[in-house]
């Protein structure tokens, strides 16, 4: 049967399981939103701005691990949806979107609302399709999701002309797809993993290091099953929080720039590093030349690109993370393998000093509410079973460190492009995806107020998210390094004219509840989470000259950390 | 793309041969990498194989060993990539074209030239009273001679096709 280019995609998305399409409608996509409007198997999810809408589909993705879905117009629709689409690529996050474009036998001629999606897109994307015909709208759309979806998954734009919603052709969902140009490696190098299990039995102070693939992959099950059997410390990236519990007993917190004492001092004297799907980012390293400076360096990632680009490694592993922890697993298994017992007896030793420095210790002052404590109270009110997605600034470095995440896929947030605005929307693709589930979204007066036009989305779509907003009045992490490095110098950082946030709230349908003091912090709390059906901005007046500590200086080695 | 003058500091050159999907844009895909993470280009060629479904480009760069290997995994990484192969790692040849316009207003300039393309083994595809045009192929190197021999001629217009490469032997970039 004859379909018009609208309705094999919305037939498509539908074949494809695909549940909620985040968009905004524009001219260019006007055919898709009719034939959105005649069918009933995807769900569209109006936004208020087409930053938000791949925002929320990236938090979508985060949540469940399926391709977040977008539709957005030509030009301003596809420009303003770059920034979303950046954030997914730097952190690897499955994503298809569909951008409208002008009719084919406009393109090129500076039509009304055309902007060469494909061309703006292609730094920032995994891959990306203009679709020139009708013909090929189905299995380009079916190569979109498989290349966003496999290897080192990551945003795949389709950019659709409106002809092409409009030509008919027979539709068939592709169920297979192969690429000549596209094989992703899945299994390890058998010889690498001997090398690796060989390295691991001649290590005193083994220690693992993983990020975001973890996550990517499902392979935390199989990264605890390895911490166990290696005694070894672990710690994550920002990316990676929850793919290891942090309440377990082998887990030392985050590294890099803001992690604790114990990760950083431990990556700083071990002699067996093992890497396992994260990519030695700058802010996880600190100086790369001090980096583990007595470490052999095993690294496991899905991609070759990230072996070997920011630091030498001795043992590369190229494969999915899941798949290689599962090899290392069954060689460690065949080589009777021992690890050296006196030898973990004297590193945890030396482990457990460095956590009695307790660098996440903060200086309480009675009037003013410590940012930390109420990301404290936060864990504790959840029972450190919500869903936390963030801004970026102070506030997300503290949810890093004090929301102590046992589960993966927990803890969403901009980590590589570091996007202010990411917070709500991101929470809302969570709470689409877990209507019963509890959903924070701990952002800053900053941050917020780059997507706050969503709180007028979460009230179309029901949806109860409990923002907890750190009010400090300032860009915080911009003011804390004007206060390092810039002489107090704070130019700029500083939030004047801020909106009264529990009428703004209000004003949108919402609830609104403002925190001064922090002996009412666990009541406001409390009240919040208890209104299940509704979403409730927690404005809480935090003290405006606190800093993130530990911090390793831009240019320091990771054990020469500014302590509080 | 940046374009830079060879040193010994900035480490070996490569010539690197891609196959890759004859696709709009791919060209710009392999461009935009290079520009995107500051890689250097000397030459780029693209042009379809006989296979009109494949497109073979040969790009040649330098930079240190860990570029080069960061280099390949990119522009592996790149789906439109079918395959590649680091010419330099093996014996292999190059070749460049190059097409050139000089003055011959008198007999003797007519007689010079004539002989440097002899010399060169070159040949003349184009003659008008003032002027002649020689087709030149061989390696960058021969190139760069051949225009320097120039000394007495004007040189009225240059142009070159960039390197293509292929391997010595049997050994073959194909799918």
């Amino acid at each position: 049967m004859k379909l018009t280019g609208a309705d094999i995609l919305t037939r498509f998305l539908a074949d494809e399981g695909v549940e909620f399409l985040f968009g905004y409608p524009g001219g260019a996509v006007l055919h898709i939103y009719d034939a959105i409007d005649r069918q009933d198997r995807i769900k569209h999810i109006l936004v208020r701005h087409e930053q938000a809408a791949t925002h929320a589909a990236d938090g979508y993705a985060r949540s469940t691990g399926k391709p977040g879905v977008v539709l957005v117009t030509s030009g301003p629709g596809a420009t303003n949806a770059v920034t979303g689409i950046a954030t997914a690529y730097m952190d690897s996050i499955p994503m298809v979107v569909i951008t409208g474009q002008v009719p084919t036998h406009l393109i090129g001629n500076d039509a009304f609302q055309e902007v060469d999606a494909v061309g703006i897109t292609r730094p920032c994307v995994k891959h990306n399709f203009l679709v020139k015909s009708v013909k090929d709208l189905a299995l380009i759309l079916k190569k979109a999701f498989y290349v966003a979806t496999t290897g080192r998954p990551g945003p795949v734009v389709v950019d659709i002309p409106k002809d092409v919603t409009a030509d008919s052709v027979d539709y068939v969902y592709p169920k297979e797809i192969t690429m000549r140009s596209y094989n992703p490696v899945v299994k390890g190098h058998t010889g690498q993993i001997k090398r690796a299990v060989k390295l691991m039995a001649a290590a005193k102070r083994p220690m693992l290091y993983t990020g975001g693939g973890v996550i990517l992959d499902n392979a935390h099950k199989e990264l605890a099953q390895l911490a166990k059997k290696l005694n070894a410390p672990v710690t994550n990236t920002s990316m990676g929080l929850g793919g290891f519990p942090a309440s377990d007993k082998l887990f030392v917190g985050m590294l890099g720039m803001h992690g604790t004492y114990e990760a950083n001092m431990a990556i700083s004297n071990c002699d067996l590093m093992i890497a396992i799907g994260a990519r030695f980012d700058d802010r996880v390293t600190g100086n790369i030349e001090k980096f583990a400076p007595h470490a052999k360096i095993i690294h496991v990632d899905i991609d070759p690109a990230s072996i070997s680009k920011n630091v030498k490694v001795d043992v590369p592993i190229v494969g999915s993370v899941s798949d290689v922890i599962k090899s290392l697993l069954k060689e460690i298994k065949a080589s009777e393998f021992k690890p050296n017992k006196a030898a973990a007896k004297g590193w945890w030793q030396q482990i457990d000093e460095w956590r009695a420095v307790e660098c996440l210790k903060y200086k309480t002052d009675g009037d003013k509410i410590k940012p930390q404590f109420a990301l404290e109270t936060l864990y504790n009110i959840t029972k450190g079973d919500a869903y936390v997605t963030s801004d970026v600034g102070q506030h997300q470095m503290w949810a890093a460190q004090y929301y102590r995440f046992d589960k993966p896929r927990r803890w969403i947030n901009s980590g590589g492009l570091g996007t202010m605005g990411f917070g709500l929307p991101a929470a809302m693709g969570v709470q689409l995806a877990f209507p019963k589930a509890t959903v924070a979204c701990v952002t800053g007066e900053g941050s917020i107020q780059m997507n706050i036009q969503e709180l007028s989305s979460c009230m179309q779509h029901n949806l109860p998210i409990k923002i907890v907003c750190l009010n400090n009045g300032f860009l915080g992490m911009v003011r804390q390094w004007q206060e390092f490095f810039y002489d107090e110098r704070y130019s700029h950082s500083y939030m004047d004219s801020l909106p009264d946030f529990v009428k703004l709230a209000e004003a949108y349908g919402h609830v609104g509840i403002q925190v001064t003091k922090p002996e009412d912090m666990e009541a406001a709390m409390k009240e919040a989470f208890k209104l299940k059906d509704r979403l409730v901005f927690l404005d809480i007046l935090t003290d405006p000259e606190e800093n993130v500590y530990p911090m390793v200086p831009a240019g320091a080695g990771l054990d020469e950390m500014i302590l509080i | 793309m940046k374009q830079k003058t060879k040193t010994d500091e900035e480490g070996m050159r490569h010539i690197i041969s891609i196959l890759m999907e004859n696709e709009a844009g791919a060209l710009s895909r392999v461009a935009g990498l290079f520009s995107a993470r500051g890689y250097n280009i000397e030459s780029l060629t693209v042009a379809p194989t006989e296979d009109i479904t494949l497109s073979r480009m040969t790009v040649v760069t330098w930079g240190s060993d860990e570029i080069i290997e960061q280099i390949t995994k990119q522009l592996n990484k790149l789906v439109d990539v079918v395959k590649l192969v680091d010419l330099t790692e093996g014996p292999h040849i190059e070749r460049e074209m190059l097409m050139i316009k000089v003055r011959t207003s008198s007999n003797d300039l007519r007689e010079e030239v004539t002989r440097l393309v002899d010399i060169f083994r070159g040949r003349i595809i184009d003659v008008t009273a003032t002027s002649y045009t020689i087709e030149l192929t061989g390696t960058g190197d021969k190139l760069d001679a051949f225009i320097n021999a120039f000394e007495k001629t004007p040189i009225l217009e240059t142009v070159r096709s960039g390197i293509s490469g292929i391997s010595r032997g049997a050994k073959n970039l194909h799918i």
